[in-house]
């Protein structure tokens, strides 16, 4: 009988019901300190564990706020592929700037989007050439801009999972009730579950449990994780955003390992409902449905992991519209946002982290997101930097 | 971009665009909820919106919650709010 057990489960879900409830305590370091101790009583001793936090959310709090510190060294966090602009490749996005470029085109796009690099240059580099793009707070937003420019065709990037796919496919269905024949959406949204089951398959890395997304989930619900704990025998909780829902979360996972249990448990309930949006779902298969395939940065090609629009909207549909080279671009050579982006290696282990690539001139898309893992290491990282400093002596 | 923020529901536009008056940290706009119709929104509601999209119904204390750990987040948050002024869905 391991200390663990001493530790009742009940005690730990009461942090969610009453003491997470009010903001200053959000804050509250002795909190912290207790569930850090309650980590520390459930691991078992000389075991290492492995945790893949999924999302670039959950990433960016765990080294804004220095969680790991909270945590034994025995326990490694593991950054997951949860960042939309990380994931894109570059064919993508040298395939958006080439219609970007055509001068009756007004592409619109995420702010975020903005410096992820290409093959040819980013939104950035072609806006500055001339290239007619803007930022947009919502693709509803892009709308607007269709209707002031009848002589321009608009375009919107789209990207992200399924958080933001619903935005996407109401766009497109307000752009069909509007009658709007000049708008259209390049399609690049990506789907959560492929992604982590290629990374389940991947023999580089051994994991013991994952740190769930939160705002995908509010989406998708938790039942799509199910597949995890039933056939590869990992617990999964899904995670809320504040630093004391990370440390519970793990503390969560450790209990269900102590426990000899590995099940899809929901530390986000106060968002996330077990069964996800229904209606967002219902949309976005209105208007969007499997791609056979799609390539990942880093991640290469993964079977049905990103969403195309349907044949029944082909007319706001930019790829059914533009010619666009469709050329699949290799990633720099220096650059390994593939490593990082499967936990196969941290940020500062890459070769050009800090050094050549930042966020001022990223080459990887990690570096350009604030929820990227590179980004998040080379603002917050506190430890690491010395790490990154002894790493670049030898 | 992924920044779920919270706001406030003023006023349920019916409009037929799935509309309603938010106010978030002081800005006012419109944004869609139409993914939450299911929850029969109605003036003062709290809502989490993602580009622009409410996505999810929270109570109160969640909202000020997050508002506060968006707020320590610093140029993600002032980016995200430059952003909303910004937009104008209509």
């Amino acid at each position: 009988m391991t200390y663990a057990s001493k530790i009742d489960r009940e005690q730990i879900t009461h942090y969610k019901g009453s003491l997470m409830r009010f903001v200053d305590e959000f804050r509250d370091a002795e909190m912290a300190q207790v569930l850090s101790a309650q980590i520390m009583s459930l691991c078992e001793p000389g075991r290492q564990y492995k945790f893949m936090e999924v999302c670039g959310g959950h990433t960016h709090t765990i080294y804004k706020h220095g969680l790991e510190d909270y945590l034994p060294n025995t326990v490694t966090l593991v950054h997951g592929p949860g960042c939309p602009v990380c994931v894109i490749p570059m064919g993508r996005v040298d395939d958006a700037i080439f219609i970007a470029t055509r001068p009756d085109v007004i592409m619109t796009t995420f702010g975020d989007m903005m410096r992820v690099p290409g093959g040819r240059g980013s939104f950035f580099d072609a806006k500055a050439q001339g290239a007619d793009i803007r930022m947009v707070y919502s693709p509803l937003d892009s709308l607007r801009i269709a209707k002031d420019n009848p002589d321009k065709r608009v375009v919107f990037m789209a990207i992200g999972f399924e958080t933001t796919a619903p935005s996407s496919a109401m766009t497109v269905l307000r752009a069909k009730a509007l009658g709007l024949d000049n708008f259209s959406i390049f399609c690049n949204h990506v789907t959560i579950i492929p992604a982590i089951k290629a990374i389940l398959d991947s023999p580089d890395l051994r994991l013991d449990g994952f740190i769930g997304p939160g705002h995908v989930s509010t989406v998708i619900g938790c039942r799509p994780y199910e597949f995890i704990s039933r056939q590869y025998a990992k617990p999964l909780v899904t995670a809320g955003f504040e630093p004391l829902d990370i440390l519970q979360s793990i503390a969560m996972i450790l209990v269900q390992l102590d426990q000899g249990r590995c099940e899809v448990e929901n530390q986000y309930t106060r968002v996330v409902p077990w069964n996800g949006n229904p209606r967002a779902l219902e949309v976005i298969s209105e208007v969007m449905e499997l791609r056979p395939y799609f390539e990942w940065r880093g991640l290469g090609f993964i079977s049905h992991s990103a969403l195309r629009v349907r044949d029944a909207y082909a007319d706001f549909d930019a790829e059914q519209i533009f010619e666009m080279p469709g050329v699949r671009v290799a990633d720099p050579k220096a650059c390994q946002c593939g490593e990082v982006l499967k936990g196969v290696l941290k940020p500062w282990e890459c070769k050009v982290f800090g050094t050549a690539c930042t966020p001022e001139t990223p080459i990887g898309t990690c570096m350009v997101s604030s929820e990227g893992a590179c980004a998040a290491y080379y603002n917050f990282g506190r430890f690491t930097r010395e790490r990154v400093k002894e790493a670049t002596r030898t | 971009m992924c920044l779920g923020i919270p706001g406030q529901v003023l006023e349920v536009l019916n409009d037929g665009a799935d509309l309603a008056k938010v106010d978030v940290s002081g800005v006012r706009r419109k944004v869609n909820i139409g993914l939450l119709e299911h929850e029969q929104l109605g003036a003062g509601d709290w809502v989490l919106i993602h580009v622009g999209f409410a996505l999810s119904k929270i109570d109160e204390n969640e909202a000020e919650a997050t508002l506060d750990m968006l707020k320590g987040m610093g140029q993600a948050y002032t980016d995200e709010m430059d952003a909303l002024r910004e937009s104008m869905i209509e």
